[in-house]
Formats: structure tokens, sequence, C-alpha cells
């Protein structure tokens, strides 16, 4: 290695390794191990409920010849893309709002506060939404006082989305923050001083400047959504199953692990697919006009 | 600029002050209506309130059940996040200090695991573990969590060792330190406060991880697998008494978590 110029900096080889090996151990037994395991199972057979190791395309052929595969591929793939571009949008103005028009220990404090949630069980919030958007619940009290409802809002898109927003939100408020405290104060001032709209300069200046930041907040939001159960078993009702909905079925009360195991290489091929699309959006330079 | 585009402006400002406000109480209304219906004695609660109860509490503190998966959450929380932190630690570290071949493959080998929806992680570890007939043991949760949780131990750290003058461990080498002694007295009380605020906040995420606890806990449940059967079967308030209960330990954990991390930036090595 001829970058390192002294013994410091390469260290003692037992040291380095003594350091290094066992997370390497550790994720290859229990990260990557299971995964490829997964993606071996999906080859496997079923046999009097037994699985068997196998190398047949048997569970493969069975899903994706069945209707309900992809009616609920394209179904979660659906809702991800819309709880994507909602959170994104709903996001935005807080977040412009806490990386421009807020002091400093306000944008701290707000922040803070915004990773909370993050770190608190996402289960018993979904319940109390569910509790929240009843027939009878709150929200409908309210509505009932200026006259208006009830709404039906559990076992609808609305009520899925609002459960994935309680998972995404947060998430995407600091991340996109973050992205739009960073860019060059300088330049949004020279466009104010040339004459730029608040409006044209927040999307021909600012979006543009974030543009990498923005991505990646939607890209995680995208993610959370596409693999969470909770919301749209709970909220939405599930009829039909997203994917993840799929996977617990099949796992759970039908012992088709193969099946289930299909399901989800599925899932991530998808993701491995849109989460490259979007790496290759956002930091792709912008073309000369 | 006119008055008139002063007057928008400003009031375009606090909209967007009001609007962020509005946001906050979309994302914090769950946890409130879920404390203050722990409360309340309606089944199916609603506003207005019916009397204030002590009742789901009683009820809880009263079933076994409740207490096993306490028992077995915390146990799994306090070896998840030993475990997580001391792999992050090392990772963080690696990072900071070498350089070697494939140390990006090394390093998303790491950092990967979050980026994997839970539910196909859960499926994996299912798996993977009852190929070996370990599934259904409170261990395997822990190995779960703690490949679940490392990155974020490892950022935490790795954050730490940003702040830290390179010259440190290197004076310490000269004056004759050998490199274990070095990050025993250089690195490790550098990064203490990194250190605990990694074990708070491993053992929060672990605390409410519920997705592949359930798929591979078996008979052992943790508390969110508890609260997990609890909600398909029907409404039960019961949910929310435990769910508050949930809530205020990991909300103890993060902001202990966060103190240390504050605590961090304002304090230099001394």
């Amino acid at each position: 290695m001829s970058n390192e110029n002294t013994t410091a900096a390469s260290g003692h080889p037992l040291f380095a390794w003594t350091l290094r090996l066992p997370i390497i151990i550790w994720q290859v037994l229990f990260f990557l191990g299971p995964l490829l395991f997964m993606v071996a199972m999906s080859f496997f057979l079923v046999k009097n409920y037994r699985m068997e190791e196998a190398f047949e395309f048997k569970n493969w052929q069975k899903m994706l010849t069945r209707g309900y595969f992809w009616d609920s591929y394209f179904l979660t793939l659906g809702l991800a893309a819309l709880s994507t571009v909602v959170t994104s949008l709903v996001a935005f103005p807080a977040a412009f709002a806490l990386a421009f028009k807020v002091s400093p220990a306000v944008r701290r404090w707000a922040l803070f506060l915004l990773i909370i949630p993050f770190f608190t069980s996402y289960l018993v919030r979904i319940f109390s939404w569910y509790v929240i958007l009843a027939e009878s619940g709150v929200v409908n009290a309210i509505l009932a006082h200026i006259g208006l409802g009830p709404y039906t809002m559990l076992n609808t898109k609305f009520g899925t989305l609002v459960g994935y927003m309680t998972l995404t939100l947060p998430l995407v408020v600091v991340l996109q923050t973050f992205s739009l405290a960073n860019i060059d104060r300088n330049l949004v001032q020279a466009a104010f001083n040339l004459g730029c709209s608040p409006f044209r300069s927040v999307y021909a200046v600012i979006v543009p400047l974030a543009k990498t930041g923005l991505i990646v907040a939607a890209l995680f939001c995208f993610i959370l959504s596409f693999g969470d159960f909770v919301s749209p078993y709970y909220l939405g009702g599930s009829k039909p199953p997203t994917l993840p909905i799929l996977i617990i079925d099949t796992t759970k009360s039908g012992q088709q692990w193969p099946r289930a195991a299909v399901v989800a290489v599925m899932m991530m091929i998808t993701l491995i697919t849109i989460a490259f699309a979007a790496i290759t959006l956002a930091y792709r330079k912008r073309a000369s006009r | 600029m006119s008055a008139g585009n002063r007057i928008s402006a400003g009031l375009l400002a606090w909209g967007l002050r009001g609007y962020t406000l509005l946001l906050f109480v979309f994302v914090f209304a769950p946890i409130f209506f879920s404390i203050v219906f722990s409360f309340n004695s309606a089944r199916f609660p609603t506003i207005p309130l019916e009397s204030f109860t002590l009742h789901w509490y009683e009820t809880i503190w009263a079933d076994p059940d409740v207490w096993v998966a306490v028992r077995n959450s915390v146990i799994v929380s306090i070896c998840t996040s030993i475990i997580a932190t001391l792999l992050g630690f090392c990772t963080a570290y690696t990072d900071y200090r070498f350089n070697f071949r494939f140390k990006s493959a090394y390093l998303a080998l790491v950092l990967l695991p979050p980026t994997i929806p839970l539910i196909i992680m859960a499926l994996a570890m299912l798996a993977w573990f009852s190929k070996f007939g370990a599934s259904g043991q409170l261990w395997s949760i822990i190995i779960a969590h703690s490949v679940l949780t490392a990155p974020f131990a490892m950022a935490i750290c790795r954050l730490r060792l940003n702040q830290m003058d390179k010259d440190l461990e290197s004076a310490a080498w000269n004056l004759g330190a050998s490199e274990w002694r070095g990050m025993r007295e250089v690195i490790v009380p550098f990064c203490k406060p990194a250190i605990i605020s990694s074990l708070f906040l491993t053992a929060a995420v672990s605390f409410d991880e519920f997705a592949i606890a359930w798929f591979v806990s078996g008979l052992n449940k943790t508390v969110p697998v508890l609260i997990l059967e609890i909600v398909q079967g029907n409404i039960d308030p019961q949910v929310n008494a435990i769910g508050t209960f949930v809530f205020l330990v990991s909300m103890t954990l993060v902001i202990v978590a966060q103190i240390f991390f504050t605590l961090r930036q304002s304090k230099t090595f001394s």
C-alpha cells in the first residue's frame, strides 16, 4: 500500500485484523448468509409440509403466473410511489421553513423532536391511528362539531397513506432539512438580487442545488413504505394484500417458505433497481442549457 | 422591496412556520392520544373523554405474559446494544484509521442491513436459523437485532472519531504506547460519550423492533410481539397502556442517548 507512509498508518496486522475481522465474520454469518440462503430457498420444494433442498423453478412459476401476485405487486409499487410523492411534497415546506425561516436553536430542537418518533414503537403509533381514524374516532368527532362526516378512513388507501407517513415523514423532513440547510446561501441571494421571485428561486435554484439530498430522502421513503406491512394491514384493510403481507401469509399460514422467498426476492430486485435509478439520478450532473 | 412585498414575505414565513407546527401535530398525535387513552375508561375511546382510570395499567400489571415479555425484551435489548456497539465501534475505528483493499465492500457489508426491508430480513433470518435448528431462541433475536443496529452504532462512533485530532493517537505511540494501549487510553476514553450514546440508541431500536422478533421468536415473545398479537385480536385499550410504557422506555433511551450525543459536541478532549 503505497499511500501510507509510516508503520503508524498501516498498523500492526494483528491489531488491524482483530478490529476488522469480527464484524466481517458476523455479517457473513448473520447477514449475507441468511439473504443468500433465502434466494436459494426460492428454488426449494415443499413436500408433505416439509421443505426439501432442490433447484427447481416451480415456486417461481407458481407465483409469477398468478394474477393475485401481480395484483399485490402493482398495488404495493403504486402505494409506495404515492407515499413517496405525497410525503416528499408534504415534507418540503416544513423542511424549507426549518432550513431557512427559523433560528439555528429552533432547528436543532425541531430535528431532535423529529428523530424521537423514529426510535419509538411504530406499531403502537399505528394502533393509535386506528382508534383516532375510526368511524366514531377522534377525527370524526371533531368533524361532527363543524357538521361534517362521518368519513370512512380506515380500510382505505388514505388510511394506508397516513400510516406510511407516520413511519416516513419525520425521516424525510430531517433529510430534506439537512440537504436544504447545506446549500450555498450566496447562490440563493444572487438569484434574489437578479430579481428572481421567491417561488421561482425555490424551483429554479434551491431544489436543483439540494437535488441529491431530496432524492435520497425520497428513496428512503420508498424503501420504508414498500417494505412496511403494518399500515396496509391495520389501516388499509389488506384487500388485496401488499407484498409484505403476502410474505407473512405465505410464511405463517401455509408453511410455504419457498414461495414467500420468491416474493421477497422479487421485492429485493425491485428495490435494487429503483435504488440504482434514484442514485444515478441524484448524482447526475445537470445538462447545460 | 416595496412594503406590500415585505408584508407578503412576512406572511409567507409565518405561514410556513404554522404549517411546520401542523406537521409536528401530525407526527406526535398518535403518541399523544395513545398516552391519553391509556388513562381513559372507554373501551373504544374518542372525544369527549370518559372518566379517568388506571384500570388498563392494573390489568397489564397483573398479566404474567406481559412480565415475561418485558423480561425477554430487556434481555434482548441489553445484549443487542452491547454486541452492536462493540461491532460498530470496531468498524468505525477501522474506517477512521485504515485504508485497505475492498474497504468500500467492507463498509457496504456493515452499513447495508437497515436499507433492507425488515420483513425480508425476518424471512431470511427465520429460514437461516431454522436450517440450523436455532429458531425460537432469544439469542436468535439478539443476533438479528445486532446485525440491524450495528450500523447505527458505527455511525455514532464514526462521527465522534471525526472530531478527534489525529495527532493524539500518534503522540501516544511516540511516547512508547503500543497500539492496544493507545486504543485503551486515548481512543476509547475519547469515544466514551459516543459509546454510551450508541448503547442507549441501539437498545431503543431493539426494544421496538417487531417484524424480525415476531418471525424468529417462536414462543419467546418480546413486548412488541405481544402487542402485535393483542392488536391482531381486536380493539383492546390495554395496548395503549403497554404502548405508553414502551414509549416511556424508548423515549428515555433516546433522550439519554441524545444528551450524551450533545455533551460530546460541547466538551473537547482534555
